[in-house]
């Protein structure tokens, strides 16, 4: 009797809405292999373009700043970019002192989250532990100027809506060294970790040809050798006036994509610094009357890549189209090159190398598929990723 | 690559536009049919190694427009290819996702939202819509869904 065996599908999602890209990933393995990835997404599609349509041009920053909780300084920014560029409006430098500020804050922000997390799914709760606890510092200094930690609605068309207090820079100062130092002995902790050089390095990699062919953007590009990065090729607020370096690796694993997260953490901060010694005075913003008709497209290097938007106007008070493309969008679909042919216990952290919602492999199980048997729960799926760091440990003792 | 070498890349295409603007440095909007995009698009990737952004598709009542964005990173420069789809009935164009994988997930998110029909996707399946939404509603196109 012949007996034809369906190969197990392990479904990873469907999603929980934390950021703008809802996945579900469906992995067809062949015992510990992965052989197949697809990708579905939308669970939640809340038709932010559209929306977008309908409001006055002075409300879209306030909807594209919830398209993400951790890139809301990012998206209001390449949209509002947008529009000052179809209606050829510049913002007081003061201004765009502030928005830098904002959006490297965010960014260092971003960051220590996804190198907490990344520990956490290797079996490194420490690093977990310490990577909340330095995140605070962060976003009190972001509370600090626009009353928020999240989600600060700062950026309008034309300028900024809050100022930094001049009386807070001597503090935000001071406290940018701290910031600093952790993350300088968090990076030395992981450049110099033996355990981690041998459960991360040559897992999920993403070679240039792929990055290039599947057009991937931020930290994924970068530590897969293409040096992109907008803030440098295409500057916007006050990165071209500032002294800071693009991080890049070659090798485009996830070891190299840790790597080009700590380096540029430590820039960020090396440009807050800079931004809040150089801060001009003056007012934070210019009066917007009327936005002409025309189109403009807007680019700024979120935490994890490019976002993108395009405003389209008519003369009207609404943009006519509006369209946002965040950087997962095109970072999440390179999972087709980077985890065929890994083991199960590396894809999780090879899914979360390219930091996208971290809420969705919450929702992960291996189904059989021709029984729909659960095989395994996130539990499981954990305890494996851990369970290989561990054996990598014991090399080492 | 300087700025005028990138120019000069994008006058070589002008055969096959309608039209050509350079409103700032960094800023090109070039205008063209649907028939034309495959080659344009393929120029772009291929021969001045642009990188695909998205792309936007636009109904504007007596046609269809999708604007394919690139960026060449080298030159901080962003390149807007603006095509008109004039059949309303059977809005169709060449999927561009056979050289360029990037762009599956944008074309089948097009398809979904307002009917496009990628001609050459390897895999033109819902991406954005729900398995049990009715065939040939499309949310995106003007008058909405109903």
């Amino acid at each position: 009797m012949k007996v034809t065996m369906q190969k197990p599908v392990l479904p990873v999602g469907p999603v929980h809405p934390l950021q703008e890209e809802m996945e579900y990933f469906q992995l067809t393995v062949d015992g510990e292999i992965v052989t197949d990835i697809d990708v579905r997404l939308s669970y939640n599609h809340r038709g932010i373009e559209q929306i977008s349509e309908t409001l006055q041009f002075d409300q879209v920053p306030f909807l594209v700043s919830r398209i993400c909780g951790i890139c809301s300084a990012s998206h209001p920014l390449a949209y509002v970019q947008a529009v000052e560029e179809l209606a050829q409006i510049t913002p007081p430098e003061r201004a765009l002192y502030v928005r830098t500020i904002i959006n490297e804050l965010e960014r260092i922000h971003s960051h220590i989250l996804w190198v907490g997390l990344a520990g956490h799914f290797i079996g490194y709760e420490t690093v977990f532990m310490w990577a909340w606890k330095y995140r605070e510092p962060v976003l009190d200094l972001l509370e600090a100027i626009t009353g928020n930690r999240n989600n600060y609605g700062n950026v309008k068309v034309g300028g900024c809506r809050e100022d930094i207090d001049p009386e807070l820079v001597p503090e935000m100062l001071k406290a940018l060294d701290p910031i600093a130092q952790k993350m300088e002995m968090l990076t030395k902790a992981v450049l110099d970790d033996p355990i981690l050089h041998a459960r991360l390095k040559g897992v999920g990699i993403l070679s240039k040809a792929d990055a290039i062919r599947y057009a991937v953007t931020g930290p994924t590009a970068r530590a897969s050798g293409v040096p992109i990065d907008v803030r440098r090729d295409d500057p916007y607020a006050m990165y071209g006036d500032l002294d800071w370096n693009v991080i890049t690796q070659e090798e485009g694993d996830v070891f190299a994509k840790a790597v080009v997260r700590l380096l540029e953490t430590l820039e960020a901060v090396k440009i807050v610094r800079q931004a809040l010694q150089q801060l001009p005075g003056g007012p934070v913003a210019v009066e917007v009357r009327e936005i002409p008709p025309g189109q403009g497209v807007g680019h700024v290097e979120a935490p994890r890549g490019e976002t993108f938007h395009y405003v389209r106007s008519d003369g009207g008070n609404r943009p006519v189209r509006h369209k946002a493309r965040a950087p997962s969008y095109v970072n999440v679909p390179s999972f087709k090159a980077s985890c065929i042919g890994q083991k199960m216990s590396d894809v999780m952290i090879t899914l979360a190398a390219v930091d996208p919602c971290y809420s969705c492999t919450e929702r992960i199980a291996v189904v059989d598929a021709r029984h729909g048997k659960v095989l395994y729960t996130y539990e499981d799926l954990l305890r494996r990723s851990r369970e290989e760091t561990e054996r990598i440990r014991e090399r080492f003792v | 690559m300087n700025d005028q070498e990138l120019r000069g890349h994008i006058e070589t295409l002008s055969d096959r536009l309608t039209g050509l603007e350079q409103p700032l440095r960094t800023r090109y909007y070039l205008t063209c049919e649907a028939e034309q995009v495959y080659e344009i698009c393929r120029f772009l990737f291929e021969d001045v190694r642009a990188r695909f952004v998205i792309a936007t598709v636009i109904d504007n009542d007596d046609n269809y427009e999708i604007v394919y964005h690139f960026a060449v990173d080298e030159r901080g420069t962003v390149i807007n290819v603006q095509a008109f789809l004039r059949d309303r009935d059977h809005p169709t164009v060449a999927s561009i996702t056979p050289f360029l994988p990037g762009a599956e997930w944008i074309e089948r998110e097009m398809h979904d939202l307002m009917g496009i029909h990628f001609e050459g996707h390897p895999r033109l399946e819902r991406l954005i819509l729900a398995d049990d939404w009715p065939d040939g509603v499309y949310p995106l196109r003007k008058g909405g869904a109903s």
